[in-house]
């Protein structure tokens, strides 16, 4: 079973009577030649890697190897334990684990890339701040995280997802996007409203530039984590208030690709403009390269 | 229109920071070590382009060393590999490149022991690699599919001797990529593989006369 667009799963999903996660899970164990419960051993197993990423780096302050990042999240701990969030805790932990997972990614630690490396904290921050806090049992996470990959699965269809191509709108964007969707998904949402959150959050990410100080992974990726990550609950509350984006996800999609081929090539990880060729940018780099 | 699979998109396990500079990076040494397929006394490594410019800063440098060391993308020890007792068995050294010719994310293994051997590959995105070059021939394999990798002397029926052995052995051919210097001269073919060869077949390929080279790389776990 071909499915291409978020249409397509919508109709293969209604007249199947299936959830997202269930469709993806029985075609892509076949596409893969393996089980669904083969599939569902990876996804539990990259779900643990995850949380493992979380768990490490909510104690280290170690910074990279540039040292332009490493010890925010320890910042954010600190400040949380002093005065809580004007949100509650679940801000709190998307903050800190976010930013946890990111500043590891950064000092070379183990994260699980989620499409992309530099966007590696956004999905499992939702995903397990909200299970802990909701008591999501390990099979609801697994789904939920299976709806995110489908749903990357089928953007990456029409977009590549890489800075290079098509900027941070196709790695932190799809992101949020995914976790969006996968929020969705964990609170027991219906496929409309599924697909409106990932609408909803990708459509407000369109045109999100990729300009890395130093060409690195750092500078604006880690802290735009846990920025996204809020993101995605926000699309997922307007979604699950039946609140639909006026714009169907596959023409946001399209729009995606659309304004990733228009975005200027300096602009698409080549640091040749934007963050890193401002004053201070061009100092870091100076910096780094003197090092 | 291309059917990726969603376990691509929510993995790999890996040791950050970036797919294609540091994931990518194990994984081209990885494979370029399976094609060497020999003791390692010296090996360089040639940088170009955006792995020469941001690569210390990614750990592509430690990554393609780890890689050739035979480390996955997952193993922390890449992290601090300069140090780590399995460094020492072997002289390395890297070379910084600008070549617009050139891939951005692009590597030269040049492979010293018994033989000499240069490998050239790109890493092409979201951790995914490519091997484009195996000394003067080009080549085409991903670490995907199990290849077979042979070097020969230009001569008639070459493929279909190859094939079918493969056939009999009931395993579909993916793609089939040859080149040669020259008519006549040295040739070469890269057949990457939907199914496993096992010993049996790839000693029949060996029999073939006029082989130079035989390599059967698998496909890389992760």
């Amino acid at each position: 079973m071909n499915i291409n667009t978020f249409e397509e799963l919508k109709n293969y999903c209604e007249s199947s009577n299936k959830k997202i996660f269930e469709a993806a899970q029985e075609n892509d164990a076949q596409k893969n030649d393996i089980t669904v419960q083969e599939l569902r051993e990876i996804v539990k197993r990259n779900l643990e890697a995850m949380k493992e990423a979380i768990r490490t780096g909510l104690k280290s302050c170690e910074k990279s190897y540039s040292g332009l990042s490493g010890g925010d999240c320890q910042k954010l701990q600190a400040k949380f334990a002093q005065k809580s969030s004007l949100l509650g805790v679940i801000f709190e932990k998307i903050t800190t684990y976010a930013l946890a997972t990111s500043e590891e990614n950064a000092r070379m630690g183990k994260i699980v890339a989620c499409p992309t490396a530099g966007s590696c904290g956004i999905v499992p921050s939702v995903l397990i701040s909200v299970s802990e806090e909701t008591g999501a049992t390990e099979e609801e996470q697994i789904n939920a995280l299976i709806t995110a990959g489908e749903i990357g699965r089928i953007i990456s269809n029409k977009v590549q997802l890489a800075g290079a191509v098509a900027g941070c709108q196709a790695e932190c964007g799809v992101a949020s996007a995914m976790a969006a969707g996968a929020l969705a998904q964990l609170r027991g949402e219906n496929i409309d409203n599924i697909l409106s959150a990932v609408a909803l959050a990708m459509k407000n990410l369109l045109g999100l530039t990729c300009d890395p100080v130093c060409g690195l992974v750092e500078v604006p990726c880690i802290k735009r984590n846990p920025f996204l990550g809020i993101h995605a609950v926000t699309a997922y509350e307007l979604a699950s208030a039946g609140i639909q984006s006026k714009i169907p996800l596959d023409e946001v999609i399209d729009t995606l690709e659309q304004t990733g081929q228009l975005m200027s090539p300096s602009l698409k990880e080549s640091s040749q403009a934007g963050l890193a060729k401002t004053k201070t940018g061009l100092k870091l780099e100076e910096e780094f390269y003197s090092k | 229109m291309r059917q990726s699979s969603l376990l691509d998109i929510i993995s790999p396990i890996m040791v950050g920071p970036s797919s294609s500079h540091t994931a990518g990076a194990v994984r081209l040494g990885l494979l370029a070590k399976n094609v060497y397929d020999n003791e390692i006394e010296k090996i360089t490594f040639k940088l170009y382009n955006s792995y020469a410019q941001t690569g210390k800063g990614h750990g592509t440098d430690k990554g393609l060393l780890a890689g050739v060391l035979g480390l996955s993308v997952d193993d922390v020890r890449i992290r601090d590999i300069f140090n780590s007792d399995i460094a020492k068995s072997i002289d390395y050294k890297f070379e910084y490149y600008n070549d617009f010719n050139r891939h951005p994310n692009a590597v030269d293994f040049i492979f010293e022991g018994k033989n000499k051997m240069q490998i050239s590959g790109d890493s092409i995105g979201a951790g995914e690699i490519a091997i484009r070059k195996i000394n003067e021939f080009s080549v085409k394999f991903t670490g995907k599919y199990n290849t077979l990798l042979l070097v020969y002397k230009d001569v008639t029926g070459m493929i279909s001797k190859v094939s079918t052995i493969i056939q009999a052995e009931n395993v579909n051919i993916a793609s089939l990529h040859c080149d040669r210097s020259g008519k006549g001269e040295t040739a070469s073919m890269c057949i990457c593989l939907d199914g496993d060869l096992n010993k049996n077949a790839i000693d029949k390929i060996k029999e073939i006369n006029h082989l130079d080279m035989v390599r059967y790389v698998r496909k890389l776990g992760n």
